[in-house]
């Protein structure tokens, strides 16, 4: 059963799995959850807002990316991004883009929605007293949100908002499909040029596995120190 | 005065000429000239076109062809530095990607048909190849027939799926299609026996079987789905500044001998990264076309 | 934009020679609701027996539970479809990997149940934070009542902690349809495969996807309507969800 096994390949391409492929997954992680994070707090604000309009906009955006699924999704933006662009630009053709920007765009865009979410139940998680003292003291609406509610909404949903960004970090395995060398797509390389896919595939899962286990033990610390601050 | 007036009407005439020339530079070209750059698609498993060597940078036939492509490019633009950036391509993604902007150049092994020159275009062509199927020796298939009712393995977006499901709607064979993302995965489908053949361009089959674990397993079909079709370098249509470009680069190319020497060194040289050689000499047909380079779809007109 | 619409397109023929490229979107359909359904089941099955575990008073059980749970939350659902597709068949007896590569369905049968599995993890963690968050004296009445511990989840505990949850659960059985398209990578062909190769064959991109995410909102639509009318007529007068 494992005798024919060759692990030997692992190591063999484990610079090019890490280098390259951990790499492009952390990146994309990173940039899509402060990505994702900045605008999902802006689609929360309008959701929220007391212009009518401007709330049922940003629900029917939410709603829209919440009943898609992400694979379908990623096949949308990396075909549409560059009409997007030229779109954006008034430039005459479709602006260039490539692999690594056209996946950020898209996650960007798909966990905003998700984000937004866990953003809005921080916000109203806030008693309303607080923006009433807030705008008793003469703040602004943008100062309020600024100083008052949307640090501490953020640092009541830390735990969540770290918790889908642990399920954004497995989601950008999805890129596969466009055949970008994300972690997955570097050891599929390997795996189908060299025929070790179980080699190759079990050891992606460990890895995978072992990230995200050590990453929601974190969260989970992380939840426990702030609920006895609170 | 007169003088003067002519003078100035020449001068007036130098000064819009000028400009009035590099405005003409249109499409794909003044996108190179603006960006610096311009972007090769290339593909991950089409051995030897355009396949990850053990560094997982994009080589191949197809490849070097787009290099010498990008040379004339750069040449026409007049440009010092023209940089190459690559992104990978399937055959699902590649015909949108290069619709979209994506990438500039297609270096793989796309096969020049028609129904696709509608959506692009096509340099001139540099091989033949018929569609038909690989399967196990030991699974004693002899004809396309015997295929049916079993799970046969077609990479997604080849006109080879196509013609696959064609066939087998037309003499209603039953066969259960599966899509795979490239020809590795697919090669792999049938090396587990999750799929008794595999239909593809024949040449690639022969590079997937040389390159397998044990090569004398397999067997390629005697029957075709399809006549020996050109493979092309895909650019965008309605682009003719550029496709006139690429056209005289890749004649000179072929014409010059050079394609020659290019084509042997991948097709019976060693090649990277195992140092397999594939013994395919080149064809009397891409011979004749090499000589009079053409960008015709039609399988016939290479004869 | 230079991209040329054509919205005719589906009512053109396609090349399985079986009608226009609408009924190849709409078979894609009918599989992706076939698989999610089947999914759906082994996700509330195994879901419902791990949430009992980590609800349970014993420590072993509720380890069990947990060590289930995190097994199947932290890895990528396309990671657990290749450990299913490509890695299991070839760790078992040749035989019985054989057996299972080739069985005719064999990429709607592990997707349906990768995507179970995947899916009952996380319906384990919201029915055991639903059995969590009943009063104690729930589970004391039931035995003061002299049920045994089955009896108290059958009659008692489960039937109120599922409609608490009942809400979470659409949303979770929304994933299940969404997470199908996931399948797509072991040459699964439902909804968006179906778009995808419409998009192969007829270079309609823009519209093959249009039609895809239309119908993937038509499908949310339909089950939030049919878990909302469910959530009214099973709930309790008086009682939590029953205004």
């Amino acid at each position: 059963m494992f005798d024919n096994l060759d692990f030997d390949v692992i190591r063999r391409s484990l610079p090019y799995l890490f280098l390259d492929g951990m790499s492009f997954t952390l990146m994309l992680t990173g940039l899509s959850a402060l990505g994702g994070l900045v605008f999902g707090t802006l689609i929360a604000l309008m959701r929220l807002s007391s212009y009518r309009l401007l709330g049922r906009i940003a629900g029917l955006y939410v709603d829209f990316m919440r009943s898609l699924p992400l694979v379908l999704v990623i096949f949308w933006f990396y075909f549409l991004v560059p009409y997007i662009g030229q779109w954006l630009t008034g430039a005459s053709r479709p602006i260039r883009v490539g692999a690594f920007t056209s996946s950020l765009v898209t996650f960007i865009m798909f966990e905003a929605a998700y984000f937004s979410e866990i953003m809005r139940a921080g916000i109203q998680s806030i008693s309303k007293g607080q923006p009433a003292a807030a705008s008793a003291l003469g703040l602004t609406y943008s100062q309020s949100m600024r100083y008052i509610v949307l640090p501490q909404a953020f640092r009541n949903m830390l735990p969540v908002l770290l918790t889908q960004t642990i399920v954004l970090f497995q989601d950008t395995s999805l890129v596969y499909v466009l055949s970008i060398p994300d972690f997955l797509g570097a050891a599929s390389k390997v795996a189908q040029r060299d025929g070790r896919l179980v080699e190759m595939y079990l050891f992606a899962a460990a890895v995978y596995f072992a990230i995200s286990c050590v990453a929601s033990y974190g969260v989970r610390r992380l939840q426990a120190r702030i609920a006895i601050v609170r | 005065m007169k003088h003067r007036q002519i003078i100035g009407c020449l001068v007036a005439g130098a000064l819009c000429t000028t400009p009035a020339m590099a405005q003409e530079l249109t499409g794909t070209l003044k996108n190179i000239k603006d960006t610096g750059a311009i972007t090769l698609g290339f593909r991950d498993s089409s051995i030897p076109f355009s396949y990850l060597d053990d560094n997982q940078k994009p080589i191949g036939y197809a490849m070097d062809i787009c290099y010498k492509i990008v040379d004339a490019v750069k040449k026409e633009l007049k440009l010092d530095k023209l940089e190459v950036k690559l992104n990978p391509v399937t055959s699902s993604t590649r015909i949108p990607l290069l619709a979209n902007g994506t990438i500039d150049l297609e270096c793989g092994s796309t096969t020049n048909n028609v129904e696709r020159q509608k959506q692009i275009a096509y340099t001139n062509t540099h091989f033949l190849t018929a569609s038909r199927y690989v399967t196990k020796k030991a699974a004693k298939i002899n004809s396309i027939d015997e295929l049916k009712g079993k799970s046969v393995v077609s990479t997604a977006g080849t006109t080879n799926i196509k013609q696959l499901t064609e066939a087998n709607a037309a003499r209603s064979l039953n066969i259960n299609i599966i899509p795979a993302k490239d020809h590795a995965e697919a090669f792999l489908m049938v090396e587990t026996d999750r799929a008794v053949a595999f239909v593809m361009d024949d040449i690639l089959l022969a590079s997937l079987i040389a390159g397998s674990k044990a090569p004398a397993d397999y067997v390629i079909s005697k029957d075709a789905f399809s006549k020996p079709e050109p493979y092309g370098i895909m650019l965008r249509k309605d682009d003719p500044a550029f496709k006139k470009v690429v056209d005289a680069a890749t004649a000179a190319l072929y014409t010059g001998g050079e394609g020659q020497k290019i084509y042997d060194k991948w097709f019976t040289q060693k090649i990277p990264p195992k140092g397999l050689n594939l013994n395919v000499p080149i064809s009397a047909e891409l011979k004749n076309e090499f000589a009079k380079p053409s960008d015709s779809p039609d399988p016939d007109s290479y004869k | 934009m230079n991209y040329n619409w054509n919205w005719h397109i589906f009512f053109e023929p396609n090349p399985t020679g079986a009608g226009t490229y609408l009924d190849m979107l709409v078979s894609g359909l009918l599989l992706t609701i076939k698989t999610a359904l089947l999914a759906w089941i082994i996700a509330l099955v195994f879901g419902t027996i791990i949430g009992i575990l980590r609800s349970l008073p014993s420590k072993t059980a509720s380890w069990v539970g947990f060590a289930y749970v995190e097994f199947f939350r932290n890895m990528p659902l396309l990671v657990q479809l290749f450990l299913w597709f490509f890695v299991l068949p070839e760790l078992l007896p040749r035989a019985a990997g054989l057996w299972m590569k080739q069985l005719p369905n064999a990429p709607f049968w592990t997707a349906a149940i990768g995507v179970g599995l995947f899916m009952s993890a996380r319906v384990a963690v919201q029915l055991a934070a639903g059995i969590a968050s009943l009063p104690r004296g729930q589970k004391q009445a039931a035995t003061a009542l002299g049920l045994t511990t089955g009896q108290g989840y059958r009659y008692v505990l489960l039937p109120i902690a599922f409609r608490i949850i009942l809400p979470p659960l659409t949303s979770e059985f929304l994933n299940t349809i969404k997470n199908t398209s996931v399948a797509i990578t072991i040459g699964l062909i439902e909804l968006t495969g179906q778009a995808r190769a419409m998009q192969e064959f007829s270079f309609q991109v823009f519209e093959a996807f249009t039609a895809a995410t239309v119908m993937y909102l038509a499908i949310n639509i339909v089950v939030v309507t049919g878990m909302r009318l469910l959530e009214r007529s099973l709930a309790i007068p008086g009682y939590i969800a029953g205004k």
